[in-house]
Formats: C-alpha cells, structure tokens, sequence
C-alpha cells in the first residue's frame, strides 16, 4: 500500500489539466530545456537506441559545447542525426516510431536520419494532456501528442530555414528542404551543417503546420525503428541493465493481500553463496545478492510467519456470491431510465447473469527496478510508464523533492496497463529497499514471474446482472443493467477525474454510454472493497461492459429472429462510425455468404478510447470445442498515422483478447492466489491464433487510440459464433470455466 | 567450475552446478539477449542451442553444458539466423521485443531442421514460445518468408 506516500504532493488531475487548456502557453521554450538536460545531466537524457545504460547518479559537468537542442522534443547534431525526444513510454506500441514519424514529416527529415530517445521525466515539459501528468496510458499516445509533435518538427523546420536563408542572403521563401536536405538555388545543406546556426534562432511560436495532403511520412506504412535491434539481442530492457557495484533482489511478499511480517528466519538465506543482505520492510522481506540467481534461490529458504489480522481471507468463490447477491439490490444509478415499468410491459424479458474473473496482465517482462540514492538524489533505471507518479513516490520515500528524482525511461517489455500503477508499486519497493538497506550502490528488484501471476493489481472481478424486455415483434422496450465489482480508481489520484457521483466511469464505460438506441436504460453500479488492489488491463472496463453488451444484443437479435448485423445497424443509425466500421467487416468477412462447413460466425461491434472497431470472428467446432480460425476487423481510430502499427496492434489486441476469454483467470482460496506460472495462468500460444485481417476506415479525424480498441469486440465475436453454432450462450469467463462441451 | 563453449569461446565459469545456463550467461557472462520470462520452460523467452538444438536454459544446469556448445541470441549466424532476421524486420513482427530473442532462436532451429515447414508444423516447433504482444500471425507470416528466401 502507499504507506508514507502523500500523493497530496501530486497535481490533481482536474486541476492540471484546467491548466493545460491554455496549450499556447505550453513554451516551445528550449532555454528551459537545456537547464532541465544540463541540470539533470546531459549525460544522462536515456540513450535506449545506442544500447546502452546511462550509467551512475553523477551528472555530467555542464559545458558550453553546442547542446543541439531546437525544441525539448528535437535535437540535430552537426552529424546529422535528429534525435526526437519521446516522452511516452514504449511497450511495444510502436509510440517512439509513430511520435518520430510526426516529427519527421513536418521537418522533412530523412526517414535514415531519425533517432528517437526516451525523454527526462519532467512534468512542466513532457506531460500528457489527457492526464495532467506524465505517462502513457489510455491510448493516448498519439491523439495527445499530435499537434504538439508536429509543431516541434515544424518549429526545428523553420530555425532551420531562417538559419540557411541567413547563411546564404536568400529569401527564406527560396528555400527548399526535402529528405533532411535543405537547397535554394546553388546553395544546398543539409541539417547537420546547419545545425549549430539554426538552434540558435528564437523558437517560432506557432510554426505553419502542414495540410494532410503535404504529408510525405504520415499516413503511409513504414517500418518501424525498433526491428533490427529486438531482433539480435541488442535491446536493452530494465531485467538487463547492469551497473557497477549493483546488488539484485528479489522481495518475498505476504501470500495474502494485506498480510505482513510477523517474524524472519533468514539464516539459510544468509548461508546462499552471493547473498549480502537480508531485510524486512513495510512491504516484505528482501534479500540481496552479487547476481540474480542467489537472489531468487535464497528467497525460497526464508522463514517468513505473517500477520494476516488485517488481510483479506475470501476466496474468488466467496467474492463472486457476495457480487451475485449485491447484483439483486439496487446500487448507485450510473445512468437513469424507466426500466422497471418498461419490463413490467413487455412481451417477454430476457436475464442474464454475468461473471468475469480476475485477470493478470502477465506482460513478458516481469517487473523490475534499478534505484540508487547518492548524495540527496535519487535514480531509477525502469520502463517507467507513469513518470509523474513514480518521480513523486520515490521523493516521497527518501523525503527529497520530486525533481531530485532522476528517470532514466528504459524500454518496456509489455505492460498492457501493468507498469501504469497510481502507488508504482515495485518502484516503490525498489526504493524502500534502498533507503531500509542505506547503500549507495544501485540496486535492482526482480520480480519473478509467479511473483507477477500471485502480484494483485488485477482486471477486477465483476459481475453484471441484466434484464431486457422485449415486446412481440422482438423490439427492445426497457434494459436494466447492474454491474458490481471493485472500482480500479477509487482511493487514487485518479478519483477526483474519473469518479462522478459515486460512479467510477471506468466500471460501467461501454454500457451507460451505449451508443444503441435503447429505451428506457437503467444502469446501476456496487462498487466493492477487497483486499485485492485492481488495475486497468488493456481496454480497462471495456474488457467486460463490452462483452456483456455484445453477446446480449445478440441473444436480443436471435430472440427476435433478426439478422445481428442487420439489428445493430437499426440501432445504430445515429452513429455513422460504428455504423461503418460494422460494415466495412461484415463485408470483408462475407457475412450472409455460407460459412466453410462447420464454421461458425460471429460479430461485435464496440466504441473506445474514441475509436471504433467491428469483429467477425469465424469458429470452427470440433467436438464442441471452439477454434478460432479466423478474425475480420475494421477500424476506425481516425487519420490512420501509420497504417501497418494499426493492423499489428490490432492484430495483437485481438490475440490478447482472445487468450483471455479462452483460458485467463486468477483465482483465490482462502485469500492466496491459485496460479503461478504460465502452467497455470494459460494464455494463448501460436497453435489458437486465428488469421486476423485488418481493415482501416480512411479518415481524416484526429487520431484516435489503437493500443487497446481491437481487445474488447473479439471475446464476444468468439461468444456469438460460439452460440451460433451450439446454441449456448457462455456467461462465466473464462470459456475453460463457463463453455459446457457436448 | 564449468568449462563449455559459447558463441564459439571457450569460457569457464565457478557458479554452483545446479546454477541455471540462463543465469549464468546474462550476469556472469553479461550475454543479456536472452530474456527471463518464466524460469520454468513454459515461455521460451530463455531459449538458446545446445550443440545445435533449442533448449529453455533457464531449466538447464550449468553442469549439463560441460564441454559442449552453446550458442545464444547474440552468437547465432549464418544462412538461416540472417534469413528469419530479415523476414523478422521486413514484416516488422516485433512489438515489445522481448519475446523475439527466443522466437528467433526457435524459428531458426525449426528452419534448420525443417526448411519448408507447414502451418502446423510452425505451431508445434513455436507453441513453446509465448509472445505476450501475441505477434503470432506475424511469426509465421516471417517463418514462411524466411523458408522462400532460403530456397533461394
Ligand atoms: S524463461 Fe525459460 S522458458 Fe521461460
Ligand atoms: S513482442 Fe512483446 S512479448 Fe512478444
């Protein structure tokens, strides 16, 4: 738990981003830049592409070489390499080539030419405007940073001709820059030559952006800059990074939620060739060693007694009757409507109970930390994803000021919401160890990956309970909706945001902002106290809103007698985007055409993070058991930026998706989690992954999300095939649990 | 003290026996390519050849690798590694990475073995290895450029 942090220190959410709204007066200001990069040492702006770790506290000394600096996003160095400064985290989202590919169209860069580098953790430079903070998350990555990347690039483009027009004694408007060339007549540059003139000129303000039909790099497929190098070995993660004199540990955590140290007997521990140190903090006890081996070895010979007085003791089956009784009183309303009456009337009502289990994010790289505190500052070497919050819980613990917390952003192995904790968790304890140990060297905590199964900070248990009445022709006359389960942002910073009236909107998002024209809706929410800390999981409520809605509106269809996509369309005929995207792959995957013998169909159809996506999913049976062979999606998260990022994170979205609804649950028996490993906590493999056909709407909205809208449709796509062919509707999740075979 | 024989190097190592070949490599070798996802042979994250076949190191004691030939992500070469590279980069199949270096170590092996491999057989020399990005359609997409390149 958060323990000594106060996250009062945090800038609230609402109220950063009241102050954000004034985006003119987000400076383009490089002087501020240059004392933040000198400050915090040159030296140690992350060099995550030259495979290397920045190393040690120490700041480099300040000099008065050219620093490069144009913007804090752009920086050109007279060998001719444009460094894109990216202030998101990547975890294979691809946001460093998509954030580099903006930058490079407006400055009419060389594709060969562009570097990106992960950037400083500075709240006042690098925030994300949908937060308030810096961090990535929501997929937001490239809707918040479009205009400000863009106009980086384009601001670097402008120094860089005033700089050249002044050089040669030409018009600036003579001046032609392609391909990171830059010619007027006879006179030809490149950046490189430029360079140090260039980043002198003032920062233009407000830099002339281009027109859509300008751009050479935006909107087509390219590759993305991180291929080569996580294909030899070469990339560098947080689990690699090795530093002088750095001690590994591994933290031995209470079985239950809330449990802590009673008692230690470390003394075989201690006796493990490269163990140095054993301690106990508030969260465990750690034990440290010369590598990680020793480290993970010696755990397993503590003695450890806990204290469980104050943990949480209910096990899944118990949690999941409690939900199910709750789901039968009222709650808070999340969205009002006349249901009740509407049912009394209709012609035949149909109810339905619905349980979702608690899900890990299991991303490849379990989590890990590198910390040090020397000399009144502190350093983190992590795939840190929320640097605000980790900057301000780490000066929490060691009592120093947030900017005294250097982050060193590294590469992230996965996270799908795991590295985005509002109380950064294993940040957290990688500090707590270093400050309870007083070393100076770097310490690095590893988890393990059955630390990660057994770790909490799940997609929450919920429950929906649903109620539709129908009148004779099958029409829709009333939906009563109630939805029970932990809220993922209650007691965080994030409350005062995404909580309204006692609602948290991340428990009921896909359902009372449905965009089918249903009458008389009434959604209601319970929202649950465990000692189990929850998470967003990628796509976050959609995970379960959607799947319930889906499948629903498909039993409503099927009662009716009516086609499911032609039922959604009539209930969709205000919203033109859903009603697109539904089209786009109900075409492509040839619905209302004969399936191959003994292949099922099923669609879905479902709005978030502002864009749109449509799933056919096709199902082979065999024995009754469900193959996914093939998944047709259409999408529409706006002006498509680079069109093959989008197919492959839908691709993978639809793939994540579908190991969860197959096989994804964590269980708990008397308070202690029942999975493990991989054994136990299955996901898919390469032998369940469907063929998965993308299809882009062309748009020239904004762009939209797309790290997590291809997740929600494909669980219930599968669902409807599933029931298309066997006629049962699967209501407990995951299908290892709720689909009956034979 | 184990002797064996890494990206073509005889190296020896004093770790204790049971030590796992994944540990030693990444912190006593400082060979960090091959990634820890499981420490159980479930993921494949760790995979490395031994005398030429996969194996999940992180399962294999250093002991069982006295006087044989290891080869890791950062040592594998040759006509089949450049091949399934290539592919690797000109589908772009990565996404966090950091399930590609046993990926790649699985899909040269299974090449190396079986050079025109079909779907099925793709899925029963890959299913070992978890991708949690679930790159999978682009794996095999790779596998099967990477068999045309080699057929030449
Ligand atoms: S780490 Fe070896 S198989 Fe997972
Ligand atoms: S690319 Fe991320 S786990 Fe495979």
């Amino acid at each position: 738990m958060l323990g000594p942090v106060d996250l009062s220190r945090l800038p609230s959410f609402s109220e950063t981003r009241r102050a954000v709204g004034a985006r003119a007066a987000l400076p383009l200001d490089r002087r501020s830049f240059v004392r933040l990069a000198l400050g915090t040492g040159a030296g140690l702006v992350i060099g995550g592409l030259i495979e290397s770790v920045p190393a040690g506290a120490e700041a480099a000394a300040a000099s008065n070489a050219y620093d490069g600096v144009f913007t804090p996003f752009v920086r050109i160095s007279p060998d001719n390499v444009v460094t894109v400064l990216i202030k998101h985290q990547d975890m294979g989202q691809g946001v460093t080539t998509g954030l580099s590919t903006l930058v490079a169209d407006e400055l009419d860069a060389d594709w060969a030419q562009v570097v990106p580098e992960f950037s400083p953790a500075n709240v006042a430079l690098y925030k994300n405007f949908a937060f308030g903070v810096q961090g990535t998350g929501g997929s937001t990555a490239i809707s918040n940073s479009f205009e400000q990347y863009r106009k980086a690039g384009a601001a670097a483009r402008s120094m860089i001709v005033q700089a050249a027009a002044k050089r040669w004694g030409v018009a600036a408007d003579s001046i032609k820059v392609s391909k990171g060339v830059v010619t007027s007549g006879a006179h030809s540059a490149t950046f490189g030559d430029l360079a140090q003139e260039a980043a002198a000129v003032p920062v233009p303000a407000d830099p002339t952006l281009k027109t859509p039909d300008q751009f050479t790099y935006i909107g087509k497929s390219f590759p993305r800059l991180d291929s080569k190098a996580k294909t030899t070995g070469a990339r560098l993660y947080t689990q690699d990074v090795q530093l002088p004199g750095m001690l590994v540990a591994t933290l031995a955590r209470p079985a239950r939620f809330g449990g802590v140290v009673k008692s230690v007997d470390d003394t075989a521990a201690r006796a493990v060739k490269g163990v140095v140190d054993v301690v106990t903090t508030s969260r465990g006890v750690a034990v440290l060693a010369t590598s990680t081996y020793p480290a993970i070895r010696a755990r397993e010979l503590l003695k450890i007694t806990w204290d469980d007085a104050k943990a949480d003791m209910r096990g899944t089956d118990a949690l999941v009757a409690e939900y199910q009784k709750l789901a039968d009183t009222p709650g808070v309303v999340a969205k009002a409507g006349d249901a009740e009456a509407a049912l009394a009337k209709a012609d035949r009502v149909i109810e339905a109970s619905y349980v979702f289990p608690y899900l890990a994010h299991a991303p490849m790289e379990p989590m890990n930390c590198v910390a040090q505190f020397k000399d009144g500052r502190a350093t983190l070497w992590t795939a840190s994803q929320l640097q605000t919050v980790d900057q301000a819980v780490t000066a929490a613990i060691f009592g120093i000021k947030p900017e005294d917390v250097t982050i060193n952003t590294l590469w992230a192995g996965g996270s799908f919401g795991r590295r985005g904790t509002y109380d950064a968790d294993y940040i957290a304890e990688t500090a707590e160890i270093v400050k309870v140990t007083g070393r100076g060297e770097p310490i690095k905590l590893v988890w393990t990956r059955e630390d990660d199964i057994k770790g909490g900070y799940y997609r929450p248990v919920y429950v929906h309970k649903v109620r539709v009445g129908l009148d004779k022709d099958g029409a829709i006359l009333g939906w009563h909706h109630r939805i029970v389960g932990q809220s993922i942002v209650s007691g965080t910073m994030f409350e005062s945001a995404l909580v309204k009236d006692g609602v948290d909107g991340t428990s009921v998002e896909g359902v009372s902002d449905t965009p089918y024209a249903i009458p008389n809706m009434h959604v209601e929410l319970h929202s649950t106290t465990v000692g189990v800390r929850p998470l967003w999981w990628r796509s976050v409520g959609h995970t379960h809103t959607a799947y319930v809605m889906e499948t629903m509106i498909d039993e409503v269809a099927a009662a009716g007698g009516k086609d499911p996509v032609e039922f959604r369309l009539a209930l969709l005929a205000k919203h033109p985007r859903h009603t697109s995207v539904l089209k786009l792959a109900a075409e492509k995957a040839g619905w209302g055409t004969p399936a191959p013998e003994g292949v099922f169909r099923g669609v879905a159809v479902h709005e978030s993070f502002k864009s749109f996506v449509a799933e056919v999913a096709e199902v082979r049976l065999v024995d009754g058991k469900p193959k996914v062979e093939r998944v047709v999606a259409a999408v529409d998260c706006g002006l498509a930026v680079n069109a093959d990022n989008i197919r492959s994170q839908v691709e993978g979205g639809v793939g994540f998706g579908l190991g969860a609804v197959l096989h994804g649950k964590v269980t708990l028996k008397d308070g202690v989690v029942e999975q493990g490993n991989f054994d136990s906590y299955e996901v898919l493999r390469i032998n369940e992954m469907p063929r998965v056909e993308v299809h882009i709407v062309p748009s020239a909205e904004a762009p939209t999300g797309i790290g997590e809208p291809g997740v929600p449709p494909v669980g219930p796509a599968v669902a409807n095939a599933i029931s298309a062919g066997t006629g049962q509707r699967v209501r407990v999740l995951p299908f290892d649990v709720g689909l009956k075979l034979g | 003290m184990t002797t064996f024989q890494i990206n073509g190097r005889d190296v020896t190592v004093s770790v204790e026996d049971d030590t796992p070949l994944l540990w030693v490599v990444r912190d006593e070798l400082g060979l960090v390519g091959s990634k820890f996802g499981c420490g159980v042979a479930q993921c494949g994250a760790c995979t490395m050849h031994l005398d030429g076949q996969p194996v999940r190191a992180c399962v294999t004691p250093v002991s069982d690798v006295a006087g044989r030939k290891v080869t890791t992500i950062e040592g594998i070469s040759g006509s089949v590694a450049d091949a399934v590279r290539d592919a690797w980069v000109k589908l772009d199949v990565v996404q966090c990475g950091y399930c590609q270096s046993g990926q790649v170590m699985s899909a040269v092996a299974l090449l190396a073995e079986s050079p025109a491999p079909s779907d099925a057989d793709i899925d029963t020399a890959m299913s070992g290895n978890i991708c949690r990005c679930n790159t999978y359609q682009r794996i095999r997409t790779a596998i099967h450029d990477a068999a045309t390149t080699l057929k030449g």
